[in-house]
């Protein structure tokens, strides 16, 4: 092969890479996002969120593979699967809006936030506890097929995790967009004062809202678990700090930022790795991110309004 | 008069009978810490710590307690958890001598912990060993701490000779955790042997992540791209199944090669097919083990339900070497420093240990001198003698 045309397939390569990583990014980090709309903090709980919701699908497909291989086609499996977990999930969101933040309505934001952090780790210990600390392999959903096409590697898996992530933020932004309920939503975010008083109570739009963000990430994490098929009660911390860096990057409160945000993390961080020695990656990808949030405080797509913010 | 004079007799002997007592009953137990990744990053190491302690307490017990000097002790162990961190481990420590009085520690296991740790017990002057900690960090300079298994320099080595006469190939490629200790030396070391013998820049990749990292993809990519033979990745059995897989979704298709933290029950558990046929440097190889390390395995299977990895043999060696050296330390006086110091003159003595995992001998830093086994992981999964490789 010709050089050029080598360097053009590496490339490539690390752009697949990065969609990849990007994906887990950008739906992790929409949690954030709503959360932060809705009810102006940002829910710290949300990367053990991801990490409860992987185990719930580890469970549900493992238990599903068990009782439905060989009576219904894997896609058939894959879907089931995403469905029961996105709902058992979404109940964790719900519980941890009712039983962490209702309670704090009123007291200081800082309060607010950091029962977010006691939650993340109440969840950790308690998979800890229940499971053990062994690890899980998360069972393959469909069969991996790797492609080589040109010079560059693709596995199916890869393009199915790039497109369901990509299917899942538009069916996002149709429900936000399009509906009743997200419509209320936007509302809160726009005036969380004046909205209550039009009759759209903040005890329904804001566990809905943690609802539907923990239902995206144990989607998130069942692909996470095609990708990555290692489960562990710690997996959430990193994965979630990095989705929050995105939020911000994304600017506060702004959905269609944070998933963009989340796509340009995974370019950054990827992309550092393949031009400088990988050791310095995530010196410079932060040292990035902090150069553009220096010149852009409010992130990509922040609002003016959030910056009169309580916290 | 009188009966005060009596009074004071009885009362004084009473005393004297009681803290006769009191002294036999501080005399008649010997502690042993067992300093253990229970949970956190690598918790079946821990469990493998924990099960070759309670089986060699085990022994004890049936034999009616540790002879020491013509004197049957009783033996505790203080088992602490050291959550895979390295404060914690010193936590540990600090806590196993200072309050607990152990005679003697056995682990941390990993150098992460074991070097931080090895300083403490130094300190407060206790011995200590370390089962499975390469890191010649862990016992350098440091005249109570010892380890029960070979060092990362020899190791690196041993694997780059090994690839190249087991294959012939010229160029290799690494990745390694840069946050950790073991496979950061591990890593330096190998390159330094394999450049030594093929020549300046036969590390065509040499690349790395951070601790917690899930996606190599980037690493691979560069090292599926940099024409590299063979890839050798030091790294624990969480982090083996995820690398081998991503490289082979990228393309790699040459061998992956590993050190000693591949050995671990379950990383075939976790890896499945995708490692069968891999190599890793060890400590010894279950399949087709003889004599008492096949004695050692059965057992350990019989009660616990699988295959003992090299931590828990190790493990093992490490406290019968204490329990030797307790019993060679000859008397126990019942002040603690003493005994101590005794234990760890003792075991500086000891010469041509016979271990499961080898015979042994100390240096003067307290490295034992033995040979390191090249693993291969079958078709079964299960992990089979390759070849042997001595100093």
């Amino acid at each position: 092969m010709e050089p050029l045309i080598e360097y053009f397939y590496y490339i490539l390569q690390n752009i697949i890479n990065a969609l990849q990583r990007g994906s887990f990014y950008a739906v992790i980090s929409i949690g954030y996002s709503m959360v932060y709309g809705v009810l102006m903090l940002f829910n710290f709980a949300h990367g053990d969120i991801f990490m409860v919701g992987t185990y719930i699908g580890f469970g549900i497909a493992t238990v599903f593979l068990a009782v439905l291989t060989g009576l219904v086609p894997p896609p058939v499996i894959f879907l089931a699967t995403v469905v029961v977990t996105m709902f058992l999930a979404s109940w964790i969101g719900v519980f941890v809006e009712v039983a962490g933040y209702r309670p704090l309505r009123q007291a200081p934001r800082a309060s607010a936030a950091i029962t977010g952090l006691m939650i993340g780790i109440i969840f950790e210990t308690t998979i800890l506890i229940m499971l053990g600390a062994k690890r899980l392999s998360f069972p393959p959903l469909m069969e991996k097929v790797n492609y080589h096409i040109g010079g560059i590697y693709i596995t199916n898996v890869k393009a199915m995790i790039i497109i369901i992530s990509l299917l899942l933020m538009l069916g996002l932004h149709a429900f936000i967009q399009k509906t009743k309920w997200g419509m209320a939503m936007r509302a809160m975010s726009y005036d969380f004062l004046a909205v209550p008083l039009m009759g759209v109570s903040i005890n329904i739009i804001a566990p809905l809202t943690f609802a539907v963000g923990a239902g995206l990430a144990s989607v998130a994490g069942i692909l996470y678990g095609q990708a990555y098929p290692i489960l562990d009660p710690y997996m959430g911390v990193l994965l979630g700090w990095k989705a929050f860096v995105a939020a911000i990057l994304g600017g506060r409160g702004s959905i269609k930022g944070a998933a963009l945000a989340g796509y340009l993390l995974g370019f950054i961080e990827i992309f550092v790795a393949t031009v400088f020695p990988s050791t310095l990656r995530d010196f410079i990808a932060y040292s990035i991110i902090l150069i553009i949030l220096t010149f852009r405080p409010r992130g990509f797509f922040g609002m003016e309004h959030s910056t009169k913010l309580r916290l | 008069m009188r009966k005060i004079a009596v009074l004071t007799v009885v009362a004084f002997s009473v005393a004297m009978f009681f803290s006769s007592l009191a002294f036999a009953a501080r005399k008649t137990i010997i502690k042993i810490g067992i300093n253990a990744p229970l949970t956190g990053d690598i918790p079946k190491v821990g469990e493998g710590t924990k099960y070759a302690a309670q089986m060699w307490l085990e022994d004890i017990e049936k034999a009616g307690g540790l002879e020491v000097g013509g004197k049957k002790y009783d033996v505790e162990l203080v088992i602490e958890d050291n959550e895979s961190k390295a404060e914690s481990a010193v936590k540990a420590n600090t806590k196993m001598i200072s309050q607990d009085d152990v005679l003697a520690i056995i682990g941390p296991q990993s150098s992460k912990q074991a070097v931080p740790a090895g300083e403490v017990a130094n300190k407060y002057k206790t011995v200590m060993i370390s089962p499975w900690s390469t890191n010649p960090d862990t016992t350098l300079d440091r005249p109570y701490v010892f380890r029960g298994c070979f060092l990362d320099p020899f190791q690196g080595p041993v694997v780059a000779n090994f690839i190249t006469d087991e294959f012939g190939f010229t160029k290799a490629a690494v990745l390694y955790d840069v946050a950790s200790d073991y496979p950061k030396g591990l890593a330096e070391v190998f390159k330094d042997a394999w450049e030594a013998k093929h020549g300046e820049g036969s590390v065509v990749a040499y690349e790395s992540f951070t601790t917690k990292d899930t996606d190599f993809s980037s690493q691979l990519t560069k090292i599926v791209k940099s024409g590299a033979q063979v890839l050798f990745t030091p790294q624990y059995y969480n982090e083996v199944p995820l690398i081998v897989r991503q490289a082979k979704d990228l393309g790699w298709e040459g061998p992956i090669v590993g050190s000693d933290s591949w050995g671990s029950a379950e990383l075939v558990e976790l890896c499945g097919e995708a490692c069968h046929g891999l190599f890793f440097s060890s400590h010894y190889a279950a399949a087709g083990a003889k004599g008492d390390t096949k004695a050692f395995i059965d057992r350990y299977e019989k009660t616990y339900g699988y295959t003992p990895d090299d931590v828990a043999a190790l493990t093992w060696d490490s406290l019968q070497l204490a329990q030797q050296a307790i019993q060679d330390a000859g008397k126990l006086t019942g002040r603690i420093e003493k005994d101590r110091e005794a234990v760890r003159d003792a075991l500086t003595r000891i010469e041509n240990f016979d271990g499961i995992t080898g015979k042994m001998t100390f240096t003067e830093e307290g490295d034992p001198i033995k040979c390191a086994v090249i693993v291969k992981i079958n078709n079964q999964g299960e992990f089979e003698f390759y070849s042997s490789s001595c100093p």
